[in-house]
């Protein structure tokens, strides 16, 4: 392993990218569906989950530290490729280069809302509930960068997804990448719905 | 007589390897099925650039005429592609002749593409027989195994692929699809089987096969129709087994 140190790294990033990471998205986002049955109902999931036990351990291990780790060797690998979309508009060169745009999307994205939400809490500035979430999407220009930010992930996660499956050598043959190509765009259809749902409650409470 | 027709050449030109490129016109008399590689032989026996200037004839690799050896590749109107198989009929005028980008240029149209040949020797693409005496017939191959390994004899160690390829550059050390495919061609042989670890092991070293990042543009351009994807995809499932097999200790030595 030692002398196969980028191996080992970029196989980790993929793994990472699925299990936690991409398992933590769709759970977050179903959780966050919640809000589209009332506030109390958002409020007793999102409680849920804040009370679990050993919680930091969880977000620590589950959340941050996988995603620190993707998001570092994800910079690093969008900064080494050199795209050539105009050359070569193939349908998966295009998935390709979006893969990396969403990436630097998503990275931002995160960031602000990490910031804006998890970090505010731990510090006591903000209460975890309904009305947090309320307060900022309210805002238009929040909520399209929300709206911007949950498909962008959510792309970045599905098509991910898809070259997870060849990256781990599931799918080998064209046909099956085919068929690989069709489920994840299912993937990214009804995740991305699951997230701008809940995004369209907050900001207008319907 | 009619007006002589010609073909205009716009061509991407450096005088050594550390020189700046610089673009040079050249118009030639057209014949009939004229090919690229032509069209460039008529600018050697006639270095006049279109300015009615004399200049260096430009120089380019060639061998084989019949898109086997892979020794002309260059890229024509933006496409990566052998200069002795394009036609002067079949292209858009003015037609531009590039140096491929990925690789060092040694002088004008001629490439080195000597780090194709260092990938080769990383995956150990060849069958160790070498020996005093005499190893008798090897083993037989199944048919259906031989069909699709013909299929991935073919590549001609052209570069087309490197190209096309966003993940090989100079920021990356990506050894690229080609030796990743002849990895695997040597491992579904039945004597280069006895040493598929140690290709295998190759494909992990650095710039090996995680290096490829899914763009997928190789296969579509490889001409000599190599599904270099699938080859990528198996030598993935091949290598994460072989580094389970080597982390948790079962049998490795094969
Ligand atoms: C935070 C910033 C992020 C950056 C900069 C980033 C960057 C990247 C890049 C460049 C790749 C392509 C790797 C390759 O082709 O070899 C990638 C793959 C992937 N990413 Fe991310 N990513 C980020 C966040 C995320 C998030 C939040 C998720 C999950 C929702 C995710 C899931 C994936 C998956 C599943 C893959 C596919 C792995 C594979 O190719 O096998 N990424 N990421
Ligand atoms: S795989 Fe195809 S494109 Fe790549 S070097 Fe071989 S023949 Fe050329
Ligand atoms: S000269 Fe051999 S491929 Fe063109």
């Amino acid at each position: 392993m030692a002398e196969h140190r980028e191996y080992f790294y970029r196989r980790l990033h993929s793994l990472l990218g699925v299990i936690p990471i991409g398992i933590f998205l769709i759970q977050h986002l179903v959780v966050n569906h919640f809000a589209v049955y009332g506030p109390e109902s958002f409020n007793k999931a999102a409680s849920f989950m804040h009370d679990l036990p050993f919680r930091i351990v969880l977000e620590t291990v589950i959340i941050f530290l996988p995603i620190l780790f993707h998001a570092i060797l994800g910079v690093y690998i969008v900064f080494v490729t050199r795209n050539n979309i105009k050359r070569y508009g193939f349908f998966r060169n295009w998935m390709f280069y979006l893969q990396r745009v969403t990436g630097i999307i998503t990275l931002i994205f995160i960031s602000w809302h990490v910031w804006e939400t998890r970090v505010q809490i731990g510090l006591g500035n903000a209460d975890l509930d309904y009305s947090l979430m309320e307060s900022i999407l309210t805002n238009p220009f929040m909520f399209w960068f929300y709206v911007v930010g949950v498909i962008s992930t959510v792309f970045h996660f599905a098509n991910g997804l898809w070259s997870f499956m060849v990256s781990w050598g599931f799918a080998q043959s064209p046909r099956s990448q085919k068929i690989v190509t069709y489920a994840t765009l299912i993937v990214f259809l009804a995740v991305s719905y699951i997230g701008i749902r809940s995004l369209i409650t907050f900001a207008y409470g319907v | 007589m009619a007006e002589q027709k010609t073909v205009k050449f716009i061509i991407t030109r450096q005088d050594s390897p550390d020189s700046a490129p610089y673009e040079e016109t050249f118009n030639v008399p057209y014949r009939k099925n004229m090919n690229v590689i032509s069209g460039l032989m008529a600018i050697r026996e006639n270095p006049v650039n279109a300015n009615g200037e004399k200049t260096t004839p430009v120089y380019w690799d060639m061998n084989c005429l019949e898109e086997v050896c892979g020794a002309c590749s260059m890229v024509i109107n933006g496409t990566a592609r052998q200069s002795c198989a394009a036609l002067v009929d079949e292209l858009e005028q003015p037609i531009r002749l590039e140096p491929m980008s990925t690789f060092p240029v040694v002088r004008d149209l001629i490439i080195d593409r000597e780090r194709m040949f260092d990938a080769l020797k990383q995956v150990k693409a060849w069958i160790p027989i070498d020996g005093t005496h005499d190893l008798g017939p090897g083993p037989r191959m199944p048919e259906k195994k031989r069909q699709w390994a013909y299929e991935l004899s073919k590549c001609m160690t052209c570069g087309v692929c490197l190209e096309a390829c966003p993940n090989v550059n100079d920021k990356s050390d990506f050894i690229g699809p080609a030796a990743i495919s002849q990895a695997r061609l040597f491992n579904a042989h039945p004597t280069g089987e006895m040493n598929a670890s140690e290709r295998l092991e190759g494909l992990m070293e650095d710039g090996g096969v995680t290096g490829c990042g899914n763009a997928q543009n190789c296969v579509q351009v490889c001409p000599k129709g190599i599904p270099l994807t699938t080859s990528i995809a198996a030598m993935n499932r091949a290598t994460n087994i072989q580094s389970f097999k080597n982390f948790f200790g079962s049998d490795n030595a094969h």
